[in-house]
């Protein structure tokens, strides 16, 4: 893997420099440490488009897989992204991943990807975990679904919102997936929260546009 | 390490659950002092403001120009500006300096200069300060009313009784947005039967709580955010100038509104600029008074987890709402979100705005339990309620709320729940069965309801508002099904809107629909023996719980 990457970089960079520009830090593949023995690849395709009628775009965070690689309750994002993806599929559509970099605040990544979808739905999340349902059609700050307590989001939770968000992209009304509080979450993890999210809006780039990301889950040898 | 067992079960302690962090200035995690906030100064040419806290016209953000060409009075600033700011924290605590004195020089005054006078004082001093400062004479109280699975029956039961119980105001929120239309119908119907006059508001995106108010099926607004940094404003796809435009137009529909603001949201947010919180909420402070808005809900509000992590965090809370009754705004003093594990940190914290007395101790008492309340829980609930009079009764204290007894709160429930039942059948809702009123009546939560066909209840919340349902439509469905009180009341609220007069400053309305603000009741503290004291029949009321014993009880 690692002899991988930096032979991809090398390619690049010689490419580049035959082609008269500016050695640029390629984008290489974010890798994200072991989840349940598999690993998570993030490669950019560059400038994400529209997408057919029958998927549901996941909009991840400008840290999502990179920088941060787990939520706030220590859940690998290989494994939430999995199970997003896993809930979209069984409702028979297509999940397709984009990352929103422009932008930390949860309402705007959500929107931004629900703009992008073919079905006009999108889930959003940040790299600490918090998670909506948007739809391209509802404001900005607006939403059909919002989980705003990332400590008690669970894999399973996840995967109910992928199917949510399937359902909702197939014309349904669906029962919501059930609002978990822990009203102590604010007092234990709030400041941690802040510092992840400060952490994500350094990474943050005005005016960039999404990127279509391509991913793989790798089984870990 | 072999482990001592003093520390183990220091460690096992509830206070131990909480998170702190030390300061990250450069960030802005810090509750006051940054080193990178401002120093005061303002320099003014030909009637305007060329150079606030040390930074030039040209350079203003939005916040900056907001602030400027709004919410200072350009005829005071320079003299007060030049005032040793020791002396104005000293006028603060004075009794003999009166409130309008204050008032008229805190006017003058740039963001920095707010801090820097406010910086002086410890809490005691700040709580003498407040005590002087609040618009309204007589304190007042706020709840929460929300259940996890936006049962409307189980909402209408737990309105009607926080009504009982003494909340001047009542605020609910959603857990699916979609329920909307359908809480706040339940929380009017509700407070309406415990009492009439109390004000109801559901915490909404803005522009549907806009439109349920204007539906008149809400009677005042408070989550319109602002904040203390232009980025953080962009982030919500606003700015200063929007915010104001939205309060007017709630005015316009002579609906009571204040901005909502607090410490620590710049930071969670991701952009501080590296000032200290209590710096970024005085803007916001400033901002509302620069809208021309009558009153701010702050003390930090849904981020208290952020100043409560760091060192004076919860002193910096305080002089949030220190200063924003030093600018003449009714404050709804937080104490509305889950604090602490500890019983004891929980506690110390309320007793900051409770022990002064401020326009609404808590802007949202949470008078369900906590597990229900879909604000993310507040720092006091339905289970503390006792506690909460006892406090009330050992300081002589008021704070707001009033002894009840058992039976009269399950009258009240009941009916709340029976008339909420006409009002569905009524407007063709989906039905509310007699089972779930009997449910709602007797429940401490939303564990002990009955399920509704929730696809089927937000069809019809949708369709409802489709429909254009009205408050009259509710005041009609009312009267015609034998609840001519409670359809009077209703219709009281809706009048309201008509007169104006709870437009006014910390405007609460009493059961006999008159409404008390700073202009009819304005506060009058001026030391020992003047301002609001407990006295007569409230303090009768506070004093005669329930448990306690009689002498008389012991005769045969």
């Amino acid at each position: 893997m690692e002899i991988n990457e930096r032979l991809i970089e090398q390619i690049v960079t010689e490419v580049l420099r035959a082609m008269g520009e500016p050695a640029a830090a390629p984008p290489a593949p974010a890798t994200a440490p072991a989840a349940a023995g598999v690993e998570l690849v993030l490669e950019e395709k560059g400038p994400a488009g529209q997408g057919p009628a029958d998927e549901v775009v996941i909009g991840v965070g400008p840290a999502f897989g990179t920088r941060l690689r787990k939520t706030i309750v220590d859940i690998p994002h290989a494994v939430v992204l999995r199970e997003l993806m896993a809930g979209i599929e069984e409702e028979g559509l297509k999940p397709r991943v984009v990352r929103v970099r422009h932008t930390s605040d949860l309402g705007f990544i959500g929107h931004t990807a629900a703009r992008l979808s073919g079905s006009g739905i999108a889930v959003g999340i940040q790299s600490r975990g918090t998670t909506l349902i948007h739809q391209r059609d509802l404001q900005p700050l607006n939403n059909l679904e919002l989980f705003p307590q990332s400590p008690v989001l669970d894999p399973e939770t996840y995967r109910a919102i992928g199917r949510n968000a399937a359902r909702y992209a197939k014309g349904q009304v669906p029962e919501p997936v059930p609002v978990r509080i822990d009203q102590m979450a604010r007092p234990k993890y709030q400041a941690k929260a802040a510092i992840l999210h400060l952490k994500e809006t350094e990474l943050v780039q005005p005016g960039a546009p999404p990127v279509e990301l391509e991913v793989s889950f790798k089984p870990l040898n | 390490m072999k482990r001592s067992r003093r520390f183990e079960v220091l460690a096992a302690r509830p206070v131990n659950q909480d998170g702190f962090v030390v300061e990250w200035p450069e960030v802005g995690l810090i509750a006051m002092n940054s080193p990178n906030d401002p120093q005061p100064g303002i320099r003014i040419e030909q009637g305007r403001v060329v150079e606030l806290d040390g930074k030039r016209r040209e350079d203003f953000d939005m916040i900056d120009q907001f602030i400027a060409d709004y919410a200072i009075d350009l005829d005071v600033a320079p003299r007060v500006m030049a005032m040793d700011s020791v002396t104005l924290a000293r006028m603060l605590v004075d009794v003999n300096v009166p409130r309008e004195e204050i008032v008229a020089l805190t006017r003058g005054m740039t963001p920095a200069k707010i801090v820097e006078v406010v910086g002086h004082l410890n809490v005691v001093e700040m709580m003498m300060a407040l005590q002087k400062m609040r618009a309204r004479r007589t304190p007042s109280n706020q709840c929460h009313v929300t259940n996890l699975r936006d049962n409307p029956v189980l909402l209408a039961a737990d309105a009607a009784e926080a009504a009982v119980r003494g909340f001047d105001e009542q605020e609910t929120t959603v857990g699916v947005v979609r329920y909307a239309p359908f809480n706040a119908l339940a929380l009017l119907v509700g407070s309406q039967t415990g009492r009439g006059g109390v004000l109801t508001q559901c915490a909404l995106e803005e522009a549907t709580e806009l439109l349920l108010g204007m539906r008149g099926l809400t009677s005042y607004a408070e989550t319109i955010s602002v904040y203390g940094t232009e980025q953080v404003f962009v982030d919500g796809d606003d700015t200063p100038w929007s915010k104001a435009f939205l309060a007017s137009a709630y005015a316009s529909r002579g609906l009571k509104m204040r901005f909502t603001s607090g410490t620590g949201s710049e930071v969670q947010m991701g952009y501080a600029e590296g000032k200290s919180m209590l710096y970024l909420e005085t803007r916001c402070v400033m901002i509302t008074k620069g809208a021309g808005v009558q009153g701010l809900q702050n003390g930090s509000i849904s981020c208290i987890g952020i100043p409560g992590a760091v060192p004076s965090g919860i002193r910096a809370v305080l002089a949030e709402n220190l200063i924003t009754t030093m600018l003449d705004l009714e404050v709804a003093s937080g104490n509305d979100q889950t604090f602490s594990h500890s019983d004891i940190r929980r506690t110390a914290r309320m007793l900051m705005q409770m022990l002064p007395g401020t326009d609404f101790i808590f802007s949202g008492f949470s008078a369900v339990p906590n597990y229900d309340n879909m604000f993310a829980g507040s720092n006091f609930d339905a289970e503390d309620f006792d506690d909460y009079l006892i406090l009330q009764r050992d300081l002589m204290v008021d704070g707001g709320l009033r002894p009840v007894r058992e039976e009269e709160i399950l009258a009240v429930r009941r009916r709340a729940a029976q008339a909420l039942q006409a009002v569905f059948r009524e407007l063709g809702l989906p039905p509310i069965e007699d089972e779930e009123v009997e449910a709602a009546t007797y429940a401490h939560g939303s564990k002990e309801m009955p399920p509704r066909k929730v696809a089927e209840d937000l069809q019809a919340a949708q369709e409802m508002l489709r429909r254009g349902v009205t408050g009259l439509d509710v005041v009609r469905a009312l009267a015609k099904h034998g609840y001519q009180d409670i359809a009077e009341r209703v219709l009281n609220m809706l009048k309201q809107r008509v007169s104006g007069d709870y437009l006014q400053t910390s405007a609460i309305i009493t059961a006999d629909f008159r409404v008390l603000s700073a202009v009819n009741d304005p506060n009058d503290y001026r030391g020992p023996n003047t301002g609001y004291r407990l006295s007569g029949a409230r303090w009768e009321e506070i004093k005669n719980i329930p448990q306690a014993i009689r002498p008389e009880d012991f005769d045969v």
